[in-house]
């Protein structure tokens, strides 16, 4: 170890200074942060491709909202599963947090699969990511573009929290576990987050 | 490294909020109760999808118990998407502008 490295604890504070748990935390909110910093670009460019396009299609007619609001609601009762496992965590229950994780998981593959059926069947009516019937091409590369981005969230946010229930299951004693997963838990809720915009500004408006 | 556990609030509660607020949601863009004003519906839907947000990132993310600056820096993505909307819109107005003006000016007619 070079004597930069070895006098590193020295000079860095034990705590950081905004998350005192752990410094892990305050990681994740700048990540999410510049994560946000992406999706807040893709959705200011859709809107203002949107409001200045003369022949943009309506996105209730096309897409619809019946599947998508389930989808919403989907991931809703997903972040209180979350959110509960890491209650029971705090209370020392290994088991029922893991049975939560894993209903978290399950919650958020349900909606990568519904969100691949829209995909099939919005792609057999037409909505192609370089032109569709109904008017704007560039209607259906945003679609494809932000859904996608966020599925992809999704399907990481899903392996990230299955890696989690390994962890809880691992460590010595539940404490031990809970920054991670509560970390974990900033992750998920944040695709939450996400998804609850997209709906708006992609769905209903 | 301390592990704090937070004060959890009464997540159910939460949950219903969120429910009924996207039910809000579906309700405005029906026909039979959408308005008639584009703009209301518009302020409508922003205004609660905002406060789903706020709900989320208060009660599940715990912003709410966390230190102030770190809901800086949550909120500072929102601002720069606001703004970049605005730093957009004229670019695409004025690509439309000159749109428009190149299709009227090869619909003119000819003259000799």
């Amino acid at each position: 170890m070079s004597h930069v490295a070895s006098m590193h604890g020295a000079v860095e504070p034990a705590e950081s200074p905004l998350t005192p748990e752990s410094w892990g935390k305050l990681g994740m909110w700048i990540f999410l942060a510049g994560d946000a910093v992406g999706f807040g670009t893709l959705l200011a460019g859709y809107g203002a491709m949107r409001a200045t396009s003369g022949d943009w299609p309506s996105p209730m007619e096309v897409l619809g909202i019946n599947l998508t609001a389930v989808m919403t609601f989907l991931l809703i009762c997903s972040s209180v599963t979350m959110v509960k496992a890491l209650e029971w965590l705090g209370r020392g229950d290994r088991t029922r947090a893991r049975v939560l994780l894993f209903l978290t998981a399950l919650g958020g593959a349900i909606f990568v699969s519904l969100q691949a059926y829209e995909w099939t069947h919005l792609i057999h009516r037409g909505l192609h990511i370089n032109g569709n019937p109904w008017g704007a091409s560039l209607f259906g590369t945003s679609f494809f573009l932000v859904t996608g981005f966020h599925g992809l969230h999704v399907t990481g946010g899903v392996i990230y929290l299955l890696a989690m229930m390994r962890v809880v299951k691992r460590r010595p004693v539940p404490a031990a576990s809970y920054n991670a997963v509560e970390i974990a838990g900033l992750y998920w809720h944040f695709v939450d987050l996400v998804w609850i915009m997209v709906f708006t500004f992609m769905y209903l408006l | 490294m301390a592990t704090a556990e937070h004060k959890h609030p009464n997540y159910m509660a939460i949950f219903w909020w969120l429910a009924v607020l996207t039910v809000l949601e579906i309700l405005i863009v029906l026909p039979w109760f959408r308005p008639e004003n584009k703009l209301v519906v518009g302020v409508l839907l922003c205004a609660l999808a905002l406060g789903k947000a706020a709900i989320v990132a208060m009660y599940f993310m715990h912003l709410r118990f966390e230190a102030r600056t770190l809901g800086l820096i949550a909120v500072t993505p929102l601002v720069i998407a606001t703004l970049l909307v605005f730093v957009l819109l004229p670019d695409g107005f004025a690509v439309v502008k000159k749109t428009v003006g190149v299709k009227a000016a090869t619909t003119e007619p000819v003259k000799h």
